[in-house]
């Protein structure tokens, strides 16, 4: 996609989301309620409106070629960021939809284990080191320092001796 | 006099076993964090704060000046020693540092750069010493219409101060106001903005879910994209002599290192200006005022100490609004306040007379802290310098992990980490178009407040706007906010007449 293209994207996109912004905030009253001042949902649907206008007039801008994006014909996003993007902000997502399964402290370890062996391409050792470091040293952390738990998921069992240690 | 009494308390507090290795602690991570290209002083505070609930609010805020203190100091050294800034305030430092680092000149432009960061960092806490409480005394006579026109003030400096896109900027700090408006309506007390009926956005869009995101996730994006080719690495070889040597240099430089001091702390007051433009403005002011402006760029010592005096004085300038009047200077005292907010404390004039032990142990820190840098920073040059190889690939999905830790560690909720991921991912999209992102957190930490203000203003005079311009302090306020308001949109039309009398190409 070219930035020039991505340009007019992002603000149709941002002006169809204040739209929605607006309806959300009108399922509470915006107008003048007696004695308590502006209803709920005034100062958010106001808002919802100026940022409809900005992206209104970053439209017309585009159709100007006012803006330096909306001249430039270059790539929005190239091939390497592509990958690089799709790789982390996928795994990202795998750590999350694995937290809720095995919890966190286990996605985080899979999580570390592809990230620096298949992303980084760093020694096996590095990568052990830094996957089973990382999740211990939180774990004491958060759970025994900050009395702070983390999601566990299905995991919960295992960390029963250890609840005994730091409780 | 007044301040000499809490000064000397503040300095008992900042002295406290607890809070001295705090400091030292915040002084080492942030020089680190400084210190890494793509890592500046907002995403150390940001991914840090959640950490921060182990301590009591006075050691927290300690530890996070601190790391804002070092990150400031050791965003030289990847200026210097890489040719890439490890910061947008060190943007500044590589014209003449990196030169510098080519002659084998290395270790003198670190060695200006921590001793100008000094200076800097002394002299304005001493502005800060003597302006924050007369200043914080004349706001205790705020109402609500002026805590809304200070707001409108900070908004207004983005658009006439922040050189972005003036629609993108308006729209950015839009959004963060409307984030901030999810949850409950505080005078109905009815839900609000509950997207998709998720009971997750009942307790509203914690302002750190949108700092993390943006300052944890999407800026790592962006370094990631951006941070493809290999870097060199200069070589720096150090000795008491070479320091002595590099001293002698910058004498000639006195009166630009303090030239830059006074203006970086000014500078860095505005809340959109901040410690970024501040730097750019002292080596420009030090470039016209040079005996010999052509030898900047070729790596002139001056043009490494000014910007980075000015930059770390503007860090401290930026707290003054923060500490007096509950109004961020800059988006890493943004994420500050809102801190305080979470550690139960309510930022403002009141600060002063309510929590003394907090505001004056900041202050007796600021200038500790900036010692123990100082020195931390010369003594550690070598091992700094090897942090730079690190590559990141190491460094990022440690980030991403502390992100997600810390982003569900203040409210417990899951919820909150999956919109860290989605408003990392979005708002680097937006940034890659130019829109800003700072305004946004800024506008989210204060859109609380605002609303508030702006309400309480409303009902106490049935409706009436005029309370605005009637009373003569909110009045002046905000003709101020309209004036900055106003400068970009007259120079965008003088402009447009100038492209029109020239044939477009």
């Amino acid at each position: 996609m070219r930035t020039r293209t991505a340009e007019v994207t992002m603000a149709v996109i941002m002006g169809l989301l204040s739209l929605y912004l607006m309806w959300k905030s009108a399922e509470l009253p915006i107008g003048w309620t007696e004695g308590r001042g502006p209803g709920g949902g005034a100062w958010p649907f106001w808002l919802a409106g100026v940022m409809l206008i900005c992206c209104l007039v970053t439209i017309v801008r585009w159709f100007g070629r006012k803006t330096p994006e909306s001249r430039s014909e270059a790539e929005y996003m190239d091939t390497d960021a592509r990958r690089i993007n799709f790789v982390t902000v996928g795994s990202l997502l795998a750590f999350l939809v694995l937290t809720h399964f095995i919890g966190m402290y286990f996605a985080m370890m899979l999580f570390l284990f592809f990230y620096v062996r298949f992303v980084g391409r760093h020694s096996w050792l590095l990568t052990f080191v830094l996957a089973l470091g990382v999740p211990i040293f939180l774990f004491f952390f958060f759970e025994a320092l900050l009395k702070i738990i983390l999601p566990k998921g299905y995991s919960e069992p295992l960390f029963y001796p250890l609840y005994r240690i730091i409780f | 006099m007044e301040i000499i009494d809490p000064l000397l308390q503040g300095f008992l507090i900042a002295l406290a076993p607890q809070n001295l290795m705090l400091m030292m602690l915040g002084c080492v991570v942030g020089l680190f964090v400084g210190a890494m290209p793509g890592l500046g002083s907002v995403n150390g505070v940001a991914i840090l704060l959640p950490v921060t609930f182990l301590v009591p609010p006075t050691g927290a805020i300690i530890f996070l000046a601190a790391v804002y203190y070092g990150a400031m100091y050791g965003g030289a050294i990847s200026s210097i020693m890489l040719g890439i800034p490890g910061a947008s305030t060190a943007v500044a430092t590589v014209f003449d540092g990196r030169p510098l680092a080519m002659q084998g000149k290395a270790d003198w432009a670190l060695v200006a750069a921590a001793v100008g960061s000094f200076v800097g960092g002394t002299i304005s806490v001493i502005l800060f010493t003597l302006f924050a409480p007369p200043l914080a005394d004349f706001a205790l006579r705020f109402g609500p219409p002026e805590e809304f026109a200070l707001m409108m003030l900070a908004f207004a400096t983005f658009i006439g101060l922040g050189g972005d896109d003036i629609p993108k900027t308006i729209f950015s700090i839009a959004v963060g106001l409307v984030l901030a408006a999810v949850g409950l309506d505080e005078v109905s007390g009815k839900p609000r903005l509950i997207f998709f009926d998720l009971p997750g956005f009942f307790h509203g869009i914690n302002f750190l879910v949108l700092a993390i995101g943006i300052y944890g996730i999407g800026e790592i994006l962006w370094t990631l994209e951006t941070s493809k080719g290999e870097v060199k690495v200069s070589q720096a070889s150090f000795s008491v002599k070479r320091i002595i040597e590099a001293c002698k240099q910058l004498k000639n430089s006195v009166v630009t290192i303090i030239s830059s001091s006074v203006l970086g702390y000014f500078v860095g007051i505005l809340p959109a200006a901040g410690a970024t433009p501040a730097s750019l403005m002292a080596y420009g002011v030090a470039k016209t005022m040079a005996k010999d402006p052509d030898s900047f760029g070729k790596g002139n010592i001056a043009g490494v100490a000014a910007p980075e005096t000015a930059n770390n004085a503007a860090s401290t300038g930026s707290m003054l609004p923060m500490i007096t009047l509950g109004i961020p200077g800059s988006p890493t005292t943004a994420i500050l306040l809102g801190g305080m907010i979470i550690w139960g404390l309510r930022p403002g004039p009141l600060l002063f007379v309510n929590h003394p032990e907090f505001v004056w142990g900041l202050i007796g820190s600021l200038y500790i802290a900036n010692f123990f840098t100082v020195i931390i920073n010369i003594a550690f040059i070598p091992l700094f310098v090897s942090v730079l190889k690190l590559p990141f690939t190491i460094l990022a999905p440690i980030i991403f992990v502390l992100c997600m830790v810390g982003g569900f560690a203040p409210t417990q909720d899951m919820h909150d980490v999956w919109l860290i991921l989605i408003f990392g991912v979005v708002f680097y999209l937006l940034r890659k178009l130019n829109y800003p992102v700072a305004p946004a957190v800024l506008a989210i930490v204060l859109g609380p407040l605002a609303e508030r203000s702006l309400r309480q203003t409303l009902i106490g005079e049935q409706g009436d706007l005029m309370v605005f311009v009637e009373r003569p302090l909110s009045a002046t306020i905000l003709a101020m906010a309209v004036l900055l308001f106003a400068l970009p949109l007259l120079k965008m039309r003088k402009k447009s007449k100038a492209s029109e009398s020239t044939p477009a190409d």
